[in-house]
């Protein structure tokens, strides 16, 4: 089982590292994301107050005002008044999203192709050619979340003064769940599948709502209560929640509780997802 | 003991009836064939006996083993090449028997040398490092065929082998083929709707037509049973049904009518055509068109299924419908 699963597995990462190009084009998304969105919204100046309607307030409150705005904004924004570096700690999410997705047509392209056959009527067990799917879509998502990582860096991503290793690290233990978890879901509704447009309306059904109903864009507080309730049983808030932390406050510093909140919900999700997925998905690629 | 049986074996998707209640068996080293028009049932009726289809009802055991319930023994005794290309544009040759290698748990040194070998046998060792994107549609297929053996199977199955191939490298092919079966004895199941290609490599074939077997035998007994030559005769002015008329005559074994040509089957066809002539000239009948034909698969096809292969590729209608469903619920 597991040499079948890693021997499928390099098969995609070897497809997918042969084809630099789209490896580049399926970037540009989150980049165009953060660099017009994120770079655009300068949430200090959004809600700056004009310098005549300033010097009416009486001079010991005149130092005082921008001081408290920017106190609310960064209470607001999980402690940053950076509008850049809150987004592109909840983009990184975002990207471990759209990867997940992708697993779901590569299903669909290897069915089409007859691959999928020629791997039905090999004496391999049926659980390791799901299981490949979801790992390289785990290392895909992976591989990706750095890449952006890095060029949110570049762009100015402001880290806590502190952050170090175990923040990388730990932000990306919470990544990989997501990722488990999503690229398994995924899996298990593109499974039966056979017809592109229908995985790309069907990815397109979930992916915009997945992700404004998080906290990866804005933060949850801001919006209206039904959506705020979505927006509490999605996986990605707490990914993005967990990873901001990590970005923000890095472990010196940080809430420890509530990051242990958002890793219980992260670890049962993709525990539940991945097994319920991974069995949906098995099932799928029973005889007809 | 036969290597392949099928026993009623038959497939239904809905009300489509794909294959109906077929049985036969093909024996150690034979090289068998499905002869037949797109949409009888071919492809259907090899995904079951690799066990990529359950059977609707009836069994078949390959190599011994039920395909249904013994689905993880059969796999590893057979070898498909499907229809459609699925060898992975995005890897080299090597990349993708190396896979399929890893695949059939052929241990990696055995397997590099058995992929040497597998490679000079179709002529790809020179192309093997190269991405299969950059390859032709014959060396494709022949990448696919080598991919096939990799484990040394028991039982290959060819789907339309040659399908879309050009004329040389159906050749070479065909060439393999044979050359598998005299030294290697691996037996074979191929389907085809080329008669050509049926002749050539088959021992025994079975004519398949919407899902059930209407002959099964050797190339040469099939021809053999056409009894004979076969004039083909058109009326050049409508004329009433001449059937009896045409029976009745001392040379004429038999005779059907098919649209408005009669195919009158006799025994020595260069010596009954020419009195045959004569006497419908007496009978002031005059004919329009005539033709003697040799005994060949396509004539045996044309008296089995009252069709000509060809005219059932361009034929529209129930067959188009038919094929449209196969493909739809094969994915």
């Amino acid at each position: 089982m597991i040499h079948e699963t890693i021997a499928l597995t390099k098969r995609e990462v070897k497809k997918w590292m042969k084809n630099p190009f789209l490896l580049f084009m399926m970037l540009i998304q989150p980049v165009i994301w953060l660099g017009l969105f994120g770079k655009a919204m300068n949430l200090t100046g959004l809600i700056s107050i004009p310098p005549d309607l300033l010097n009416q307030l009486p001079p010991q409150f005149r130092d005082q005002v921008p001081l408290l705005l920017n106190q609310m904004i960064r209470e607001t924004f999980g402690g940053t008044t950076d509008y850049f570096t809150y987004m592109a700690a909840g983009m990184l999410s975002v990207i471990v999203l759209f990867t997940a997705m992708f697993t779901g047509m590569s299903v669909v392209w290897d069915r089409r192709f007859g691959f999928l056959n020629k791997l039905l009527v090999a004496p391999i067990p049926r659980g390791s050619i799901v299981l490949a799917k979801v790992s390289s879509s785990v290392i895909r998502g992976m591989f990706q979340v750095l890449l952006v990582f890095g060029i949110a860096f570049a762009f100015g991503l402001q880290v806590g003064n502190a952050f170090g290793i175990l923040d990388f690290f730990g932000m990306l233990a919470a990544l990989f769940l997501l990722s488990l978890g999503l690229s398994s879901m995924f899996l298990a509704i593109t499974i039966r599948i056979k017809s592109h447009e229908t995985v790309i309306a069907v990815a397109n059904l979930l992916n915009l709502p997945l992700m404004f109903a998080s906290n990866a864009l804005f933060p949850i507080r801001q919006m209206p209560e039904w959506l705020q309730t979505i927006a509490k049983v999605n996986p990605i808030s707490y990914a993005a929640d967990a990873v901001r932390t990590f970005i923000l406050h890095s472990s010196a510093g940080f809430d420890a509780a509530k990051v242990a909140v958002d890793f219980q919900f992260l670890m049962g999700f993709a525990l539940i997802f991945s097994l319920v997925g991974i069995l949906v998905a098995r099932t799928g690629l029973r005889k007809g | 003991m036969h290597t392949i049986e099928a026993n009623d074996l038959t497939k239904r998707f809905g009300t489509l009836v794909a294959v109906d209640h077929v049985s036969f068996s093909v024996n150690e080293g034979e090289i068998f064939g499905f002869l037949g028009p797109n949409g009888a049932g071919k492809t259907t009726t090899i995904n079951m006996l690799t066990t990529l289809l359950n059977p609707s009802e009836g069994s078949a055991k390959v190599g011994g083993f039920e395909v249904e319930k013994q689905d993880d023994k059969v796999r590893e005794i057979v070898g498909l090449v499907p229809q459609d290309i699925t060898v992975d544009d995005d890897l080299t040759g090597m990349e993708n028997m190396m896979l399929q290698a890893k695949l059939y748990h052929v241990p990696t040194e055995v397997a590099k040398e058995r992929i040497r070998d597998v490679l000079s046998l179709v002529g790809l060792t020179e192309a093997a490092n190269r991405r299969v994107e950059t390859y032709s549609g014959g060396m494709r297929k022949l990448l696919e065929l080598a991919e096939g053996l990799i484990h040394h199977p028991k039982v290959l199955f060819l789907d339309e082998p040659t399908l879309g191939l050009d004329v040389q490298t159906r050749v070479v092919i065909w060439d393999y083929i044979k050359k598998l079966r005299d030294e290697h004895r691996i037996t074979m199941f191929l389907t085809t709707h080329y008669m050509e290609e049926a002749d050539i490599l088959c021992d025994r074939i079975a004519i398949i037509d919407h899902g059930k077997i209407v002959a099964l035998d050797t190339p040469q007994n099939l021809k053999d049973s056409l009894g004979g030559d076969i004039i083909e005769l058109e009326f050049n002015v409508k004329t009433d049904d001449q059937t009896k008329r045409l029976r009745a005559l001392p040379q004429v074994k038999d005779v059907k009518k098919i649209g408005d040509t009669y195919r009158i089957k006799v025994s020595k066809g260069e010596k009954a055509l020419p009195e045959i002539i004569e006497n419908m000239l007496k009978m002031k009948l005059r004919i329009g068109k005539v033709s003697l034909v040799k005994p060949s698969l396509d004539q045996v096809y044309l008296e089995y299924t009252g069709r000509s292969l060809r005219e059932t590729q361009g034929e529209t209608g129930e067959i188009w419908r038919r094929m449209m469903t196969l493909k739809r619920v094969r994915g």
